[in-house]
């Protein structure tokens, strides 16, 4: 069967709509990177998708740049949290509030 | 220092050979224009130009001619009969140098104003005798005087008798009251040099006719709301009662001889500009004869001593400027007014000095009465002064009032006005000044206990008697009845011109029994009042309470002014310090700063804190970009 790439265009933005929702509702700040994390893979797979539509292969080559900086990003972001985590003990990012004013 | 020391007990009598010397160039100086024809009597010496500006040029002139003449006789001659006179009265005060220093400085700068060539010199002058009004009658800046009580009772000492009053604000409310005037002189000096381009005396009047009548009136009106302030008379007179605060020798010499009279001084050496204008004229006579009634009123309800005196300068001064107000005709009975009242009212001033320095400084009519055995000198110099004010036939106040009167009567319109008002006024300075008589040196004695009232000694007792021969003798010895063909008036002629009357010396001859009759009628309605013992008059004062209020708290004017100065000033000031300045100018600021802050209030609400909510607001932003880029035209 050929699923043309409209399929996968929609796939991917269930996909980043789900990261979006996580990132705005879950309260742990591991489930809050995991759906970053998922919110850049959606990205990912539209620009295979469009990279197949184009015949080129840009796409491709940005993809590789997402991965690079999300695995970049997973390393610092999970420094500071594990930082966080031994200052507070608490994993909730309700919980980092000093900014309020 | 010892020098210094010992010249300060000097001081009275240098300042008097200073003007004695000044008085003695006056006299050489006047004998010298005699000595000259009638038509060659001035002489102008030009000084140093001080301002230059343009087309403005001012110098140090001076002016002697027929006018100054007499002016600076008076000024001189009585003002050295002062300097004696104070050397006894101030004997017994610590600063009394200064005094002197003052007095004499005032007298020169008197003489600048009636020696001026140009409008300028002559304000200079001006200001100067306001200076020294003021620095004099403040001198007693901190001594407490009594107020006397018209409403009280007899006895010095009772409790309602022990109001106080101090000198400084009477300083100031003649200061501010001149004030006012000198802004008419300079707005004057102003319109003068805009239209004719110089402030010289000999330019300006030489071409005064060539002015717009319009012009000239507002000119004239300006110079006399100068003299209304200088000379005390409607509306700025309400500063020479209050002025008696100061010595007696003060009040005798600036506010009776010489500084009040620098109006009237004015009126004629401006006259060509008064004539240019019959408005100014008219309302120079009719301002003049009203205050003339006006004081003559509040005069009657006066029991300060000075008082009396000072509301009856007030009321003398309208006689002179219905004579200079007159134009041609009114010059001279103007001026002979001027030089007798000089004599009359020093003397007037001096022997009320006199009466208090040998009663304890007291004041108040109510505690004299007797005096006449206690103090024969003062007492008969006091009633040749007295006669020569109301008139009694020969002293020199009947000839120049009685030559005022006829020339208002004969230039007719306002003039029989002013005629009118002038012999009821006559009348009521009879009553007025024969009640001051008969209340301070007839009657029962009515001093307290423990004051032993005296003489004043030589040094004050001979001007008196030198002013009270002078008052009586200075009428037939300068003029004639009508002053028709008098020296006096034949003597200023040139200078201020004259216009014979159109009467009859009969017609003159009834008019002067008219006004002496009203005197008589004053004198002798005062007489059985005060004189004669049947009337208690302070039981009277009773039965006609609310009048004599009336008359004794002077008409109520100084209360109107004080309502639209002091009140009104007040009330505005809390409007601008209150509603303007702390409602609405702090008002603003601060409501900028609320403002700010309550901007900021609400602003902070998107500061929660909360990751999740700027993670939304990321979002949002994102949305809004895409939508922007997919759907722009």
């Amino acid at each position: 069967m050929r699923v043309g790439p409209g399929a996968y265009l929609l796939l991917s933005a269930l996909l980043f709509g789900i990261g979006v929702a996580g990132v705005l509702i879950r309260r742990n700040a591991i489930v809050v990177f995991m759906c970053v994390e998922l919110m850049l893979n959606a990205v990912n797979l539209s620009f295979i998708a469009f990279a197949k539509v184009n015949g080129t292969l840009d796409g491709q080559i940005l993809a590789f740049f997402v991965m690079v900086v999300a695995a970049a990003e997973v390393v610092v972001g999970l420094g500071i949290l594990v930082a966080i985590f031994r200052k507070r003990s608490s994993a909730s990012v309700d919980d980092v509030n000093l900014l309020k004013g | 220092m010892l020098f210094g020391q010992r010249l300060r007990r000097l001081a009275g009598w240098l300042a008097t050979a200073a003007i004695a010397a000044a008085f003695a160039i006056a006299v050489a100086a006047f004998f010298e224009l005699l000595g000259r024809d009638a038509e060659t009597r001035t002489a102008v010496l030009r000084g140093y130009t001080f301002l230059t500006s343009g087309d403005l040029r001012v110098a140090f002139d001076l002016r002697w001619d027929q006018l100054s003449a007499v002016m600076a006789l008076v000024v001189t001659g009585v003002s050295s009969l002062i300097h004696l006179y104070s050397i006894g009265y101030m004997a017994s005060d610590e600063r009394r140098e200064t005094f002197f220093a003052w007095l004499n400085l005032f007298v020169a700068a008197m003489l600048v104003l009636v020696l001026a060539q140009n409008f300028l010199v002559m304000f200079l002058g001006w200001e100067g005798v306001g200076l020294c009004s003021y620095l004099l009658i403040g001198y007693w800046f901190n001594r407490p005087m009594p107020v006397v009580n018209p409403l009280g009772r007899l006895v010095a000492g009772e409790p309602d008798d022990r109001l106080e009053v101090w000198a400084p604000p009477a300083a100031k409310k003649a200061f501010l009251a001149n004030r006012i005037g000198d802004v008419g002189f300079l707005l004057a000096m102003f319109l003068i040099f805009a239209t004719v381009g110089s402030l010289d005396f000999d330019d300006v009047f030489g071409r005064a006719t060539g002015l717009a009548t319009g012009t000239a009136t507002a000119v004239a009106l300006l110079l006399f709301l100068a003299c209304t302030g200088k000379s005390a008379q409607f509306p700025l007179y309400v500063w020479l009662p209050d002025a008696m605060a100061g010595p007696t020798p003060v009040s005798a010499l600036i506010h009776a001889a010489t500084m009040v009279t620098a109006g009237v001084f004015l009126v004629a050496r401006t006259h060509t500009l008064f004539e240019a204008s019959g408005t100014a004229q008219t309302v120079v006579v009719v301002v003049g004869a009203l205050t003339a009634l006006l004081a003559a009123l509040i005069a009657i309800g006066q029991d300060d001593l000075k008082k009396i005196l000072a509301y009856s300068t007030v009321s003398q001064l309208g006689y002179m400027f219905v004579g200079v107000g007159l134009g041609p005709i009114g010059y001279a009975a103007g001026m002979l007014h001027l030089v007798t009242h000089a004599f009359f009212k020093a003397q007037l001033f001096l022997g009320a000095g006199s009466v208090m320095h040998g009663n304890d400084d007291d004041v108040d009519v109510k505690h004299f009465g007797g005096l006449r055995t206690v103090m024969p000198v003062t007492f008969w110099t006091t009633v040749l002064a007295w006669a020569a004010i109301i008139g009694v036939p020969f002293t020199a106040g009947f000839y120049s009032k009685d030559q005022v009167l006829a020339a208002a009567f004969d230039h007719g319109g306002v003039g029989r006005l002013a005629w009118a008002v002038g012999v009821l006024t006559a009348g009521l300075t009879a009553f007025y000044m024969s009640r001051l008589l008969f209340l301070t040196f007839f009657g029962e004695r009515r001093w307290p206990e423990g004051r032993h009232p005296h003489e004043s000694p030589a040094v004050m007792t001979l001007p008196l008697v030198v002013l009270g021969v002078l008052a009586v003798v200075a009428g037939f010895a300068l003029s004639t009845f009508t002053g028709e063909g008098g020296r006096f008036q034949g003597f200023l002629e040139p200078v201020l011109g004259h216009e014979a009357h159109e009467g009859t010396s009969a017609a003159a001859f009834w008019l002067s029994v008219v006004a002496t009759g009203m005197a008589a009628i004053g004198a002798g309605i005062a007489w059985l009042l005060y004189g004669s013992g049947r009337v208690d008059w302070l039981a009277m004062r009773a039965r006609f309470a609310s009048a004599w209020r009336a008359l004794a708290e002077r008409l109520y004017v100084d209360q109107v002014y004080e309502l639209f100065t002091v009140t009104l000033g007040r009330a505005f000031a809390a409007f601008l310090a209150v509603t303007i300045d702390q409602r609405t100018i702090d008002g603003a600021v601060n409501g900028v700063a609320e403002l700010v802050g309550t901007a900021a209030r609400s602003g902070r609400r998107l500061q929660s804190g909360l990751v999740r909510s700027y993670a939304l607001g990321v979002l949002g932003g994102a949305v809004l970009i895409v939508a922007f880029l997919v759907f722009r035209p």
